[in-house]
């Protein structure tokens, strides 16, 4: 069975994930071997969703930590519970 | 974050960073070299490893300081979700705070049926969404369902010399900067999935349990999300590949050539 471009892309992020199931997996595994523009938009993507995942994408602000306890420890001392 | 305290390395008034395991509420609370020390508050605690349970039933007794050692492998993720949410840090601060303070006082409602973290982002969830209600919502909210329901066009960014991004550009801070811009670009649905999917690397079924959504509604929010950051960002983000193109060979456009 062959599928086109367009079919792929439908299940980039799915593949990425491991949650195509082996038959399907087989399939887009063959598109990819002679498909440069769908290798290129699955490597891409899977690109980002490692890019995005980095933890210096989102640090906390100095000294965020810090002030986050010690308004907790203002709240506990209030009672509570 | 990703079962330890993640971006605590970089809170030094907290001395070193705890590596907590969370999730379950089984989960150990376990830090260091089996102490955790809490030096920001001038006092040194040695709080030995014990459970999330356990911890949980300690604080309800009234070992109210415990509950620093509870929230803390949380603090990472309330605070990015809220940023998600409300788009601004100092607002998300002071989201996390409050959501922090709402945990702790409604604490004895917590019943376990669900992870500890999940319900807790629930809370943050919901603190992020009242602000953004009181403060005037952003306009995009009532387009989002549209967009949701519509489909949109997901056509991806179609590139003929890809090149991979190594994580070490991220050194770089305009590359942080674009990559926190797309995503607070993206509508909250999909902002919100990418952020507890692919930032705070939860499983889908969690996820779709803080955000309230079936995980086959989460599946197709993540694959739109993702089809809209690639799209977006792969144009930007040619300038900071690692190697000018290869020669032309088979792996050329491959994650592993």
């Amino acid at each position: 069975m062959r599928i086109d471009c367009k079919h792929v892309w439908r299940h980039i992020s799915a593949y990425i994930d491991g949650e195509v199931d082996a038959e399907l997996r087989a399939i887009i595994d063959r598109h990819l071997e002679t498909c440069e523009i769908c290798s290129a938009v699955l490597d891409s993507t899977r690109n980002v969703v490692v890019l995005v995942a980095d933890d210096r994408v989102f640090e906390l602000p100095a000294g965020f930590s810090k002030r986050f306890h010690d308004r907790l420890d203002r709240e506990l001392a209030l009672g509570g519970n | 974050m990703r079962a330890t305290c993640g971006g605590l390395a970089t809170a030094g008034a907290w001395g070193r960073p705890c590596r907590i395991t969370i999730g379950a509420t089984q989960a150990e609370l376990k830090p260091d070299a089996g102490a955790c020390t809490e030096e920001g508050h001038g006092r040194q605690v040695t709080t030995p490893a014990i459970t999330e349970a356990e911890c949980i039933r300690r604080i309800l007794a009234g070992e109210k300081h415990l509950f620093h050692q509870l929230i803390r492998p949380c603090e990472r993720a309330i605070y990015v979700m809220l940023v998600g949410i409300l788009g601004s840090e100092a607002e998300a601060e002071d989201a996390a705070q409050e959501t922090a303070i709402k945990v702790f006082l409604n604490l004895r409602s917590f019943r376990g049926d669900s992870q500890f973290r999940t319900w807790v982002l629930s809370i943050a969830r919901n603190e992020g969404l009242g602000r953004l209600r009181r403060i005037g919502s952003r306009k995009e909210d009532s387009l989002d369902a549209e967009a949701d329901d519509q489909g949109g066009d997901f056509t991806p960014a179609i590139l003929i010399s890809w090149r991979e991004v190594p994580a070490e550009a991220l050194e770089r801070k305009e590359l942080g900067a674009i990559l926190r811009e797309a995503i607070g670009k993206l509508p909250e649905i999909y902002r919100n999935v990418v952020i507890l999917r692919d930032i705070e690397e939860m499983d889908g079924k969690e996820a779709a349990a803080i955000l309230g959504i079936t995980e086959g509604a989460l599946k197709v929010r993540l694959h739109r999300a993702r089809a809209l950051l690639q799209r977006w960002l792969a144009p930007k983000l040619e300038t900071f590949a690692a190697r000018p193109p290869a020669p032309k060979r088979k792996g050329l456009f491959g994650w592993k050539g």
